[in-house]
């Protein structure tokens, strides 16, 4: 893809984040291009979640810069950063367990996300289109009437994808969206991540290789906080680098 | 916790049974002695505090044990206002010239004004209550560090009531009231004109609060408190939430004091320190802390067991209700209230 302005939409430019001496991200930085579908790969410890935690806003870099469609985000607040057309799925399922499957979407997709604008009961007519297309494309729709915590673990990811797409947002941070499914669930999973196409951008993290696999997207390698590769499944799998810091432990 | 179903009868008569009880409520000054009609009074002042609870705690998920400054600064408004009223022109309350002060501090004499008053007991505690709010969750401070911090605000309230002998009245708080707003306290018409007031507020609290659990800001209440960084990160403020319903509940609390403190014709800081704080939770532990109409009966049932209780064997009550809020957290998470099936799950009412 040709890496124009227009084209860019993230940058993690040279990002250092510091707990008491030690670096989680170490001069760390990566492109994503709009559309793009992206996969962070790296041992445990790489750092891949704190990624996630900074750009979303989590987490403060100690140094460098978070581009979002070319503006610094890195000292926004957290909702800001939402508001701006970034969404992340959480490692461990964050679905709320009391509301329904249609009111988590319900919150999820609703437009105007000030205080006095809840004032109301129900679900405003003009979030139900997202919440039905919504519910219908992660397979919820029967499920739709049922407490989040009722779900099982697979579903609780797919409502939670499901979430993060109904906020409408441009970038789609997925934290390990498979852990803990089956391979049929697992495959249904890069099913609907691939049937978002170009139309949103996503980053994912993930461990499962099969996964990686089926999304066929291409692979950047994490190792220590750093940068340490990147290029298509089979490119990197055959790097004696990133074997040597990773699927060499991992086979 | 297994829930027991109510006998069929009683199932059949359920749509009634709000009607049947209002009916009661609002008869209530007929059959009831002066006495028993001034004791449901205070305790149905005390039903609207802790729907107030309700919606922090309950559906907040906020643990507040300081409720009694904000049912403190309502009773005090009513209080000084009823001090002043009874007062000719010029003259200072009993209590002040016992003291050797000889001029009206200045924040008092507003007090004079009806509109004032009535203003302050819903502004005051309200604004309080929010900006107290929104100074700790902004900073994001929650939880236990949260109820900590409101029971020292209770502590230091009573504190500086007890301190301010001159101005407050001191440990004895105000008290000797002759009118409130023209009416006399002593006639048998203003006591039932006072309770149907207060049955009145109570209804309103109950419907207003049963609407707002129901609407859009319910759900984000009850996201929140079940997962303030997932709402976060669906980019929404969390602390607006927060506030505004901590904000709704001192307001309730405000009022429930001044009401109070016309039916028992006394404020003092025995009534708003930390103890009766703990206890305004331990009623709604008791009668269900997801419920109005549970946190209601608690607040009812546990006073009445008080008021037998403290007038049987006084050194008793503190065990017992040590022993009923142990029973109830360990047993009844969810109160008395968890006993009656809901009609729907997670249901509001």
């Amino acid at each position: 893809m040709n890496s124009t302005t227009s084209q860019l939409l993230l940058a993690v430019d040279g990002v250092t984040v510091e707990y008491s001496g030690f670096k989680a991200l170490d001069g760390f930085s990566m492109t994503l291009d709009r559309g793009e579908t992206r996969v962070v790969i790296g041992p445990n410890g790489a750092g891949k979640s704190t990624l996630c935690d900074t750009i979303i806003g989590r987490v403060r870099p100690t140094s460098g810069r978070v581009l979002f469609k070319g503006e610094d985000i890195s000292r926004l607040p957290e909702q800001s950063i939402v508001g701006r057309g970034i969404c992340r799925k959480f490692q461990a399922p964050g679905v709320l367990p009391m509301l329904t499957v249609r009111e988590n979407m319900g919150l999820a997709a609703r437009r105007d996300r000030r205080w006095w604008m809840t004032f109301g009961i129900g679900i405003p007519a003009e979030d139900r289109a997202v919440i039905d297309e919504t519910l219908d494309r992660v397979g919820l729709t029967h499920r739709a009437d049922v407490p989040g915590g009722q779900l099982a673990h697979g579903e609780k990811q797919w409502l939670e994808i499901g979430m993060v797409l109904a906020t409408g947002a441009q970038l789609l941070l997925l934290d390990e969206p498979t852990a803990g499914m089956g391979p049929a669930e697992t495959a249904r999973t890069a099913e609907l991540i691939l049937s978002l196409g170009t139309e949103r951008t996503v980053l994912v993290i993930d461990h499962d290789m099969s996964f990686v696999e089926q999304l066929g997207a291409p692979v950047t390698v994490m190792h220590h906080g750093k940068f340490l590769k990147q290029g298509s499944l089979a490119e990197v799998r055959s790097d004696p680098q990133v074997a040597a810091v990773y699927l060499g432990h991992a086979a | 916790m297994r829930e027991i179903t109510l006998p069929k009868p009683l199932q059949r008569m359920q749509p009634y049974l709000p009607w049947l009880l209002l009916a009661l409520g609002v008869a209530a000054p007929v059959f009831l002695s002066a006495y028993d009609l001034n004791l449901l009074a205070r305790f149905m002042a005390m039903g609207i505090l802790a729907c107030g609870l309700v919606l922090i705690w309950g559906h907040g998920g906020i643990l507040s044990l300081g409720q009694g400054v904000f049912f403190g600064l309502g009773g005090y408004a009513i209080a000084m206002h009823m001090k002043l009223a009874d007062l000719p022109d010029g003259e200072l309350p009993d209590f002040m010239l016992w003291s050797g002060r000889e001029v009206l501090p200045i924040w008092w004499e507003p007090f004079a004004s009806v509109p004032f008053t009535i203003a302050a007991i819903i502004l005051v505690p309200m604004l309080a209550g929010a900006i107290f709010a929104w100074a700790v969750f902004h900073r994001r401070v929650g939880g236990t560090y949260f109820a900590l911090i409101t029971q020292a605000l209770a502590l230091a309230f009573a504190t500086l009531i007890i301190s301010q002998q001159d101005v407050t009245g001191g440990f004895n708080g105000l008290t000797d009231f002759t009118s409130v707003f023209g009416f006399g306290l002593s006639s048998p018409g203003t006591a039932n004109g006072l309770y149907w007031v207060t049955l009145a507020i109570l209804c309103i609290a109950f419907l207003g609060l049963r609407w707002l659990l129901a609407s859009r800001f319910g759900i984000m209440l009850r996201a929140t408190r079940d997962g303030e960084n997932r709402v976060r990160f669906l980019g929404y403020a969390t602390t607006p939430f927060k506030t505004v319903a901590f904000a709704i509940a001192a307001l309730l609390a405000g009022v429930a004091g001044a009401l109070f403190t016309l039916h028992a014709g006394v404020i003092s800081p025995a009534l708003i320190g930390v103890v009766p704080s703990i206890e305004m939770v331990i009623w709604v532990a008791v009668g269900g802390r997801y419920s109005l109409a549970g946190a209601i009966v608690g607040a009812l049932v546990v006073n009445l067991a008080r008021d037998s209780v403290s007038s049987a064997i006084p050194e008793l009550w503190l065990y017992l209700m040590g022993a009923m809020f142990i029973l109830v957290v360990t047993l009844l998470p969810k109160g008395l209230a968890g006993l009656v099936k809901e009609r729907k799950a997670g249901g509001v009412a």
